[in-house]
């Protein structure tokens, strides 16, 4: 792994200011390394960051890498990581003019890292320094616990899916603590009766004084009520604080952080060190939760930016060509298939010269008349402001679902491609299944990185509770069984989870030719990492 | 100490041997090229690293992936409770010629809750996307469900990745397998100089220098030498300070490369490829002799000669693994045919003598030959010179369990319990066979 040459870097340099003169904004310092396919074949088990932690399973995976290369031997043309500053990872024998066309395509998803508000929190820090840091902390813990952090980091890596990346992504705290009890109500629902356990008398007396102020004077009740509390217990509001905190973070589908607050083995003493790797685990799962959520966005701008800016560069003129074959390869849309760049990019120039058009207005989608609608023109060549405030603003989810219009979909000839097997045949067929934009959208959806909406809680007798909200898909069946275990290592009691599935026996009993889907609630319990399973009635 | 937080957060306890584990688990190697040790030794520091905080290769190229470290971490997780995390996986590279290559390589996965669409087996799959011309319904591609054959008809899957499958890898398969379900270690038979295998050792002397001083000999030479410069006399008492001694005179033992003796064996592989053992039963065959050779190029340190047998109703040697595992599926079924050839081979080639001979055939379970006449005839020869012969039926989910001619008439011979020993026999419905069953199976053949 070594820097770039000076000639490469200058070429880099003279992408930076043509992009950042067409708008594209990104940190000023960048680096640029050439790797060797060996190379990235040992990096993707870490996501591409060189100083994640160390765990024997990447290990695996580097092999598994090695064996994939030999049947599958591939050139990547770049990566680039979400970093400060942002680091990229080419091969070494690109001839300039191609050099030309990825660096744009770099520049233009370091623009949308750093500027797009799903990577928020990804802003405030270099994440390979923080991945360094943990990196050590991981090995120092590892001398002193040996395999067992192994374990601690595989289970809680099987739930680092169920992590509120969207809670944890809202700012606004305060939003959540409006819904949260006031002072008196958690004076008197908790701090009185689960913090300090007063006898019934007390706690009665407690309210009849409370009632007698807020009858003399409404006004100033609590003010005057808590100045004398607070004379009395003068931790109260440290605790009001904090009770505040954990009730705000209970509200979080975290199931992660639920475990680390709520679980008696990890809050033992000896096992707080635990705690301390599931943080890691966790925040690592968050820093990676932008960038699947924002794929096809991400893809389709560095797609758009290349192309624009690799058509302008006046330095390179004459590989047109050859551009346009290796472009025609990334951006090629399928016949049947999904590609995010081709979808992505395509997106992109319909928003932009739809907007430019000014037709996302009310002027336009009153228009029924489809001879009007292609006629219409506002002439605001706004469309390049518009593509800039999406880069910004949407993800994946968002921008699919407000920007896929039966324009689109038209435009294009894109369809939804159903799947179902001839037995005259014996053959696959993939045929037209829609070409409604309604359609097309949905089915976009569906592919979608969507983990299960799992919801939590601890029942009377400490056992950890799942409840899997089910969407029509269930969860895979292989991989439930270790997910429990390592879930009650994690828990250090009992867990049990509640899904539905498909029954295939009752399935089985059907007599007609098509079969419909039937399906059961099923509960599995975990104890002692004994998995059993029973059905719901 | 650490095993006492162990113990109390859950991981298994019951395993007296605690102690001696985390004690394997260091090993020099480990010492030097893993930092699991926890410090930081002097083979983890580099610029990279600790000047500008980035790694680079030059970390990697000391990282040592290496599958054995690997899969003593997966036992020693069995041993805590844990079910095993390496697996064995198969890549395949379809080729429009029908060349598919296929290589094994070990996997692992990451078990979370994640959502499957299950359904895709009740009418449709699931709808991807597409683009181009076609009215609604309009098919707009196939792709045919089984895979082309030569004309004949299939094989149970394609390419040089067999070949590949059973080269290079084949070892560190069969040293999966061997730690993973830990199959039986064999017995030696017929040591044979091997060709291609040294052994180091310190049986060669050298006068002058070398790695350890043979006193006795040394003796021997100092008298000898004195002897003749007349320092000792016959006769005469030896006056120890008169006898010279030169450098000439030291013997040494030397490190010196001797050839190997290592244990051979023979296996010849029988797969039944009649009209009957298309699909599902032709590929658990496959699969299972592709992890048996594997295991035994591993346990023989790959000292093993393969020879490949296909029949139907005649018996063919293939030259290699690639032919016989493409080879396609023909007519009927006679098996006699096969034990036939085999018995012919090993006696024409004089193998009995030099090699371990192990014979594994794997079949749906039909034979025309329905009572067995001429197949436990030619089975009986086999049975007086093989160390193993194995036999897998692979039914077809028509048949029945365990209602195979081929199961009936062994049973009926008894020589699954008079030749328990020698003969191993395993049957069950291929297409409910996942790995794990063909590896049960496996285990039951060989152990």
């Amino acid at each position: 792994m070594i820097l770039i040459d000076q000639h490469t870097k200058q070429i880099m340099e003279g992408c930076k200011v043509r992009a950042f003169d067409a708008g594209l904004r990104f940190g000023n310092e960048t680096l640029e390394y050439i790797v060797t396919n060996s190379d990235l074949i040992e990096l993707s088990p870490k996501h591409m960051i060189p100083t994640l932690y160390d765990y024997w399973l990447q290990d695996i995976q580097v092999l598994r890498g090695k064996g994939e290369y030999d049947i599958y031997p591939n050139n990547p043309f770049e990566t680039v990581i979400n970093t400060r500053p942002a680091i990229s990872f080419y091969n070494d024998n690109n001839p300039d003019w191609l050099n030309v066309m990825i660096f744009y395509h770099v520049l233009a998803h370091i623009d949308f890292f750093q500027n797009n508000k799903f990577f928020s929190k990804t802003w405030d820090y270099d994440f390979k320094e923080k991945a360094l840091t943990e990196k050590r902390i991981v090995a120092r813990l590892r001398s002193q616990h040996g395999r067992e952090v192994d374990y601690v980091i595989e289970f809680a890596r099987g739930i680092d899916n169920l992590i509120g990346y969207f809670s944890d992504l809202d700012n606004t705290e305060d939003y959540q603590l409006l819904n949260l009890p006031s002072k008196v109500d958690y004076y008197f629902n908790t701090f009185l009766q689960a913090e300090k356990t007063v006898s019934m008398k007390f706690f009665l007396e407690e309210v009849e004084k409370y009632n007698s102020i807020s009858a003399n004077s409404p006004e100033e009740k609590d003010e005057i009520f808590f100045s004398k509390i607070v004379k009395k217990h003068p931790e109260f509001d440290a605790f009001y604080k904090k009770g505040k905190f954990v009730m705000a973070s209970k509200n979080k589908p975290d199931l992660l952080q639920f475990i680390m607050r709520e679980s008696k083995v990890l809050n033992e003493e000896n096992n707080m060190w635990k705690q301390s790797i599931i943080e890691i685990v966790r925040d690592t799962s968050l820093y990676f939760s932008p960038q699947i959520r924002t794929k096809t966005m991400n893809e389709g701008w560095a797609s758009y930016w290349h192309e624009k800016l690799f058509m302008l560069d006046d330095r390179i003129k004459g590989h047109e060509i050859a551009f346009a074959r290796i472009n025609a390869k990334v951006t090629s849309i399928n016949h049947i298939g999904l590609n995010p760049y081709a979808i992505g990019w395509r997106l992109f120039m319909q928003i932009k010269e739809m907007a430019d058009q000014e037709k996302y207005s009310y002027a336009y989608n009153k228009i029924m008349d489809i001879e009007d609608r292609k006629k219409f023109d506002n002439g605001s060549n706004l469309g390049n402001d518009f593509i800039f405030h999406v880069r910004e603003n949407y993800c994946d989810s968002t921008f699919l679902n407000r920007f896929i219009d039966q324009d689109f979909v038209d435009k294009y000839k894109l369809m939804v491609v159903g799947q179902r097997i001839n037995t005259v045949k014996n053959v696959k067929e993939y045929y037209v299944k829609s070409r409604k934009a309604s359609e097309y959208k949905k089915m976009m959806m569906e592919s979608l990185y969507h983990p299960p909406f799992i919801k939590f809680e601890k029942d009377e007798n400490g056992a950890l509770k799942l409840y899997h909200l089910f969407e029509g898909k269930e969860l895979y069946r292989d991989y439930i069984k270790n997910t429990l275990i390592g879930l009650e290592y994690l828990w250090g009691n009992e867990v049990i989870l509640e899904t539905t599935e498909i029954d295939w026996e009752e399935i089985k009993k059907q007599k007609s030719e098509k079969l419909e889907p039937k399906y059961q609630k099923v509960l599995y319990r975990v104890k002692n990492k004994k998995v059993t399973k029973q059905k719901l009635t | 100490m650490s095993e006492i937080t162990k113990s109390k957060s859950g991981i298994s306890n019951e395993n007296a041997n605690i102690e001696k584990i985390i004690e394997d688990q260091i090993s020099p190697q480990d010492y030097f090229l893993n930092n699991e040790k926890g410090f930081l030794g002097l083979y983890d520091y580099n610029d990279q690293d600790f000047l500008i905080g980035f790694t680079t290769n030059a970390f990697h190229a000391n990282r040592v992936y290496d599958l054995d470290r690997l899969l003593e971490k997966d036992k020693i997780r069995e041993k805590d409770g844990y079910p095993r995390k390496i697996k064995l996986g198969r890549l395949v590279k379809p080729a429009k010629d029908g060349k598919d290559k296929t290589i094994i390589v070990p996997t692992t996965a990451e078990e979370k809750f994640y959502h499957w669409a299950s359904d895709q087996n009740i009418g449709e799959g699931s709808p991807t996307g597409g683009s181009g011309d076609g009215e609604e319904g309009e098919v707009v591609g196939e792709e045919s469900l089984r895979p082309e054959g030569d004309g004949e008809g299939e094989g149970g899957g394609q390419g040089q990745g067999a070949e590949h499958g059973m080269g290079a890898d084949a070892y560190d398969v069969g040293r999966i397998l061997t730690e993973q379900f830990e199959l039986p270690n064999i017995e030696e038979k017929g040591k044979k100089t091997s060709l291609t295998k040294y052994a180091y050792n310190l049986s060669d002397k050298n006068r002058g220098h070398g790695q350890i001083l043979d006193k006795k000999s040394t003796l021997k030479r100092v008298v000898k030498t004195n002897l003749a410069l007349g320092t000792i006399k016959e006769n005469e008492e030896i006056d120890a300070s008169k006898i010279i001694i030169t450098p000439n005179d030291h013997v040494y033992r030397i490190l010196s490369r001797e050839r190997a003796y290592e244990s051979q064996a023979m296996v010849f592989f029988i797969r039944d490829y009649s009209g009957s053992m298309h699909g599902k039963p032709t590929e658990v065959v496959v699969t299972q002799h592709i992890y048996i050779n594997s295991w035994l190029v591993f346990q023989y340190k790959r000292q093993v000669q393969s020879r490949f047998i296909v029949h139907d109703t005649e018996a063919h040697e293939v030259p290699d693994f690639y032919t016989y595992y493409n080879k396609n599926v023909a007519g009927g079924t006679e098996i006699a045919s096969a034990y036939k050839l085999v018995n012919e081979i090993v006696e024409k080639d004089n193998l009995a003598k030099d090699y371990n001979i192990y014979i594994f055939h794997g079949t749906d379970g039909d034979d025309w030959d329905a009572n067995g006449e001429k197949s436990l005839l030619e089975l009986r020869k086999m049975l007086t010179y093989t160390s193993r012969v194995g036999i897998t039926v692979a039914e077809n989910s028509y048949s029945g369990s365990h209602n195979t001619a081929v199961e009936k008439y062994l049973k009926n011979s008894k020589l699954l319990e008079t030749e328990a020993k020698k003969l191993h026999f395993d049957s069950f419905i291929a297409s409910e066979a996942d790995e794990q069953r063909i590896i049960e199976s496996i285990k039951v053949l060989i152990s």
